[in-house]
């Protein structure tokens, strides 16, 4: 063919995902400038105890995270998972009191089974009857934290009450390093590769991209919509287990309003809620930055009061500057066309 | 031109009347109603139905505008916060010295701000989506409470204050007779007014509403700014109801005030549903909590038949949809390539 | 081996209210250039989906290399050897250009399950450079122009080892050389055996590729002809189904001072440096390639937009219009290209449609006044003789001429100087056509100053009195209708202002 064509067609530069990498890259710089200031005024920050324990606190949200990434990647949203935490957190416990001698790996299992119901449930409304997601696990969340409370009675499951056992599946370290980092490593680990490298975790974007299209295309739209939420009742039902244990209480108001906690984490980043967008990288960026600003703050002597407000104030701030830096892109763009 | 053609006589069908969603709301609220009265022997009074309202009227308030946000294709999370905002720094200023009536003034200033402070950020930032807004500025309201108050509660308002939960005028609970007022102002804006009709516009098609020259921005700042000033009522009245405030109440009245609202029919895809609708829906709910006490049953049942309730109101209205729908899946409406739509019916295209 | 690789034959879909398709019949022949035409809704994107499998026939046999097969979903057509490229809808803006060409049949190892992602990127590049692109398969889809997304979706169609390729309006986003490319693109592929069904607008395009040509209308086949054996104006009449020539109500009519002057627009990336002039009681057409900027222009002076440079005078009066708002307080309306999406709330009875630019004008203080609106909306459908039951219909229940009509009741409001009329025919049948044109003249007559934006030839020279031909965003020529052939037009269109 003729050079002619080849002008049309050959760009004469690679691309490269500019935008996610420069975000995630900004988030980056972000975590290491908090860390920074937080050891130059504190020098306990950056110790091997300290981090772990920043680790572990982060480990339940950021297995949340997961679930919700792929939820938001379907262009859906999950509000039922504080709900589901405390509605698997309460069952699992309640076996625990009823038999101390249950083994902790049954436990978890438990507390998994009853999230997979729960998401299982929502998927159905959301795939199959075409029930808006923010409805549907609105619902959800109002049921389920009823149930909650009904089969408790409206009592707490305390500490006296779990096995060691069960309090070790939080509390309990695998080579030095606590459970619950391993757990949420691990579960970065199979959904990474879920996500990034089979056909069906790569549906998960081709849908919330383009729902017409993968329609077009034969994808299994609808299934790969149950899927995402029934992995995240899943996860959710472990995270519930972990929390428990970890608290060594149950109640009927564990985690209220967490989702909302998810969902920032998420969107901070950088996993759009318009469905498509947000690697797995970014998720844990924004997770850890949830993490150090929990665990640095008190250490640098900022009240614990100002922690909500500082948050909300750095998610904010993350989604307008993305956005800022999108229009800047665009112009950019504009500017080298030929008109 | 012989005659009229076209007629201006709005039609109207019995079937059409009685098949609207309030109708069978009504008919839930009757029958709450009806069991709850074989249930206590002094229940059907007009007592009752004047005092109940007391117990769960101060979060109505936020459904009011809740249904002009969501009419809108919006979605609000931020009220709660919103509501602990203002009211914290209602007793705050209080406890510094402002005289009361100008305490409440500042927290209907504060709550009217935090309303313009979503309303700003939704205009200028149209890319984000509402959700993604409110849930930070949630966050930050109230983030700012806790900084304000940390974890104390403050109280200690005057005596007169506490009329607005618990005074009546005659034998009408106050909050009953303001709440009714702004009901009917806002039923009246939404269904009478200009404004109302770019609210529903605006939720029905955005593009087309500003091709026909509708200022989305001010009327989306309008909303919210009325959001904003609602929970600052919500604010007033819970306050005075618990004498005391802390950064934490009205946790979860978003989504309460969400439910409510999709419950009385109003679509989450924007444009669809009335006034009527959820304000049916929160004396449903309210009478229902009533009537679980009547029997001891724990409040906590009420969340599973509110949460029961709105999953099956919304399969109901989408079943009703697809059977005038059919082949919904790939309906010709959505049609792929955009091009041949077949959505005009074969009768009115021939002459 | 049979003569056809597809016959669709006796085929009927009918969707509720609607025939889509009527006892069709359509043949393929292998390693053929086979166009499709006709005007929007006469059948062919329907066509086109049963052959896919989204939708499936009432009635009727597809044989494929002379067996019946039964296609029943997309996934069973792309097994079969069928591939489309749609315009825009099946590209995935958010995932790379190798996932995009392998989504759903990825390569992935046996026990693992993991995609195989050095092997698909190497693939795709082998397939990007057989095309003769050399973009990296890694690149984000979103990131690139739509020329390269089209090759994109011919390299997708090349991986599943397509016998047949269809494409639908390919041409349509791209510049003539990006066409000219595609052209080429397709006849080589054409030249491997793939048959190609070609759907397209562009008479061009069909004499440049096609060896055959199949023409629809209203859900039927009119009948396939050899491109060698019918002319022009042939395939006009075909699509249409009559005399082209009657179709015009152009007034002779006195023409008056200039309402409307626009001079030197420009904003980066659209247009530039865009100057004419309307008079009252004219109407000048505003014509070229699509995505030549001619929307661009005229939504800059309706304030969708805002342009960068340059001056809009209204009646001797420079404006300075932020939003369409204050547009319409000082006269211009704009009826837009999109009908369904920016012309009407189709969910809204036809007055809440008709009253919705003015409000103002039907409330008081604030209240609307319903009575009003719904005679001044009787009144105003009457006069442009709307179809409808009554003010009180769906505007969704509207057929496309009909619905167009409403749509130029909403900008008759007292006190309009200027109509920007954006493609006012399209997906409009030939009758409710000339009605609109005859509204037009009406118009034109009151002495309102008229633009319409079209890239319809005829209706170009049958309707206008002078023609602004666009190219690339600038101003290519401006042409007097009475000494204009279509030709001159187009070579301006193509080929740019002669003098520059």
């Amino acid at each position: 063919m003729t050079d002619e064509l080849r002008a049309s067609f050959r760009t004469g530069r690679r691309p490269v995902r500019f935008g996610e990498s420069f975000r995630e890259l900004g988030l980056l710089v972000f975590i290491v400038v908090v860390c920074g200031v937080v050891q130059l005024r504190n020098p306990n920050f950056l110790t091997l105890s300290n981090l772990r324990d920043l680790f572990a606190n982060t480990a339940i949200l950021s297995i949340l995270a997961v679930g919700m990434m792929m939820v938001l990647l379907t262009r859906g949203i999950d509000l039922s998972i504080g709900a589901t935490i405390a509605l698997s957190g309460m069952v699992s416990a309640l076996t625990v009191q009823a038999i101390p001698t249950i083994p902790p790996v049954v436990s978890v299992l438990e507390g998994m089974i009853v999230g997979l119901a729960v998401g299982a449930a929502i998927g159905m409304l959301v795939a199959k009857f075409d029930v808006l997601p923010i409805i549907a696990t609105l619902g959800f969340m109002n049921v389920i934290r009823g149930l909650t409370y009904l089969i408790s009675n409206g009592a707490w499951v305390s500490s006296y009450q779990m096995s060691a056992g069960f309090q070790r599946i939080a509390s309990g370290s695998l080579f030095g390093v606590s459970n619950l980092i391993v757990i949420a490593v691990v579960i970065y680990i199979v959904f990474g590769y879920f996500i990034n490298h089979t056909r069906t975790g790569r549906q998960i974007y081709a849908v919330g991209s383009n729902p017409e299209a993968a329609d077009i295309a034969g994808l299994s739209r609808r299934r790969v919509v149950w899927l995402v939420y029934a992995a995240m009742g899943t996860l959710a039902g472990l995270a519930g287990v972990l929390w428990v244990s970890k608290f060594a209480s149950a109640q009927g108001d564990t985690a209220v309003g967490y989702e909302l906690d998810v969902i920032a984490a998420t969107v901070l980043g950088g996993v759009s809620i318009s469905g498509g967008s947000g690697r797995v990288s970014g998720l844990i960026l924004g997770s850890v930055l949830f993490g150090v600003l929990d665990n640095a703050l008190p250490l640098v002597n900022v009240s614990p009061f100002w922690q909500e407000a500082i948050q909300g104030t750095v998610i904010l701030a993350a989604v307008v500057i993305n956005v800022l830096v999108k229009r800047n892109g665009q112009r950019y763009a504009l500017r080298k066309r030929v008109i | 031109m012989a005659g009229r053609s076209i007629r201006t006589e709005r039609p109207w069908s019995l079937r059409a009347f009685f098949l609207q969603w309030e109708w069978l709301l009504a008919l839930i609220f009757v029958a709450i109603n009806v069991v709850n009265s074989t249930l206590s022997p002094y229940y059907f009074s007009v007592d009752t139905f004047l005092q109940t309202p007391k117990n769960f009227l101060d979060i109505a308030f936020l459904v009011l505008p809740m249904t002009l946000v969501i009419i809108m294709g919006n979605i609000d999370i931020s009220v709660g916060s919103t509501v602990a905002l203002s009211a914290v720094v209602m007793a705050v200023s209080f406890s510094a010295g402002l005289p009361m009536p100008l305490a409440m003034a500042l927290c209907l200033l504060v709550s009217t701000g935090c309303g313009f402070v979503n309303g700003i950020l939704m205009t200028k930032f149209k890319e984000l989506s509402s959700v993604i807004i409110t849930l930070a500025t949630m966050i930050i309201y109230r983030g700012i409470a806790y900084v304000i108050l940390e974890d104390q509660a403050s109280g200690d308002f005057p005596k007169w204050f506490s009329a607005f939960g618990w005074g009546s005028i005659g034998q009408v609970p106050l909050i009953l007779i303001v709440f009714a007022l702004c009901a009917i102002l806002f039923g009246l804006l939404l269904h009478g007014t200009s404004f109302g009709r770019q609210v529903y516009g605006i939720g029905s098609n955005p593009v087309a509403s500003r091709y026909s020259g509708i200022k989305i921005d001010s009327v989306v700042m309008i909303v919210e700014m009325l959001t904003g000033l609602m929970a600052g009522f919500t604010a007033i009245f819970l306050t005075s109801r618990m004498d005391s405030t802390r950064p934490n109440v009205a946790q979860g009245y978003e989504l309460e005030a969400i439910a409510m609202v999709v419950l009385g029919g109003v679509s989450t895809s924007g444009g669809k549903g009335r006034m009527a609708g959820p304000l049916l829906a929160v004396f449903i709910i309210g009478f229902l909590n009533y009537g679980l006490g009547l029997v001891n049953i724990p409040s906590q049942v009420l969340l599973i038949i509110i949460g029961l309730l709105l999953i099956l109101s919304v399969l109901v209205m989408n079943v009703r949809f697809q059977s005038r729908h059919q082949r919904s899946a790939l309906s010709p409406s959505r049609s792929v390539s955009g091009g041949d739509r077949p959505i005009e019916k074969k009768g009115t295209r021939r002459r | 081996m049979s003569e056809f690789i597809l016959e669709l034959n006796h085929v009927t879909i009918t969707f509720p209210g609607v025939r889509a398709l009527d006892d069709v019949h359509f043949d393929l022949r292998p390693g053929e250039i086979h166009a499709l035409m006709g005007e929007n809704g006469a059948g062919k994107s329907t066509l086109i989906k049963v052959i896919t499998g989204v939708y499936q026939p009432d009635s009727g046999e597809i044989l494929f290399n002379g067996a019946p097969v039964d296609i029943r979903s997309p996934l069973d057509s792309q097994r079969i050897g069928i591939a489309a490229i749609y315009q825009h809808v099946s590209c995935y803006r958010d995932l790379s250009v190798t996932e995009n060409i392998f989504i759903g049949h990825e390569k992935i190892g046996a026990l693992t399950r993991r995609i195989d992602w050095k092997e698909l990127h190497r693939r795709a590049e082998e397939l990007l450079a057989r095309l003769d692109a050399d973009f990296d398969p890694r690149a984000p889809m979103g990131d690139l122009s739509v020329a390269q997304q089209q090759i994109v979706e011919i390299a997708k169609a090349l991986s599943t080892n397509a016998r047949i390729l269809i494409m639908d309006e390919p041409t349509a986003p791209l510049t003539s050389r990006e066409s000219e490319d595609l052209y080429r693109i397709t006849e080589g592929l054409r030249d491997r055996g793939v048959s190609v069904i070609f759907i397209s607008h562009r008479l061009e395009d069909m004499y440049r590729l096609a060896s055959r040509l199949t023409i629809f209308r209203d859900a039927r086949n009119v009948g396939s002809w050899k491109l060698s054996d019918i002319s022009r104006e042939d395939i006009i009449t075909a699509m249409v189904g009559r005399e082209i020539t009657q179709l015009f109500p152009k007034r002779r009519l006195a023409i008056g001072g200039e309402i409307l002057r626009v001079q030197g627009l420009s904003r980066r990336g659209y247009f530039k440096d865009v100057t004419f002039s309307v008079r009252k009681g004219e109407i000048l057409a505003i014509t070229g390639l699509v995505g030549a900027g001619r929307t661009e222009v005229c939504e800059a002076i309706y304030g969708i937009t805002r342009a960068e440079s340059g001056r809009i005078i209204l009646d001797g009066e420079e404006l300075h219009v932020a939003n369409p708002s204050q547009a319409i307080r000082k006269g211009i309306g704009y009826l837009p290209e999109d009908r369904l999406r920016q012309g009407l709330v189709l969910d809204w009875e036809l007055s809440k449609n008709v009253t919705y630019p003015a409000l103002k004008k039907f409330s008081t203080a604030g209240w609307i006044r319903t009575k009003k609106e719904n005679e001044v909306t009787r009144d105003r459908a009457e006069r442009l003789e709307v179809k409808a039951g009554s003010v009180f219909d769906k505007a969704s229940t509207l057929s496309g001429g009909n619905q167009q009509k409403i749509i130029v009741a909403k900008l008759l409001t007292a006190g309009m100087k200027v109509f920007i009329l954006d493609e006012p025919t399209k997906g409009v049948d030939v009758g409710a056509k000339t009605a609109i044109f005859e509204i037009m003249s009406d118009l034109a007559e009151r002495g309102y100053g008229i633009i319409m934006v079209s890239s319809e030839m005829p209706e170009v020279l049958g309707m206008s009195d002078r023609i602004v031909v666009m190219k690339e965003g600038r101003v290519a020529g401006i042409l007097e209708t009475s000494a204009t052939t279509q030709e001159q037009i187009l070579q301006a269109a193509l080929s740019g202002p002669a003098a520059s």
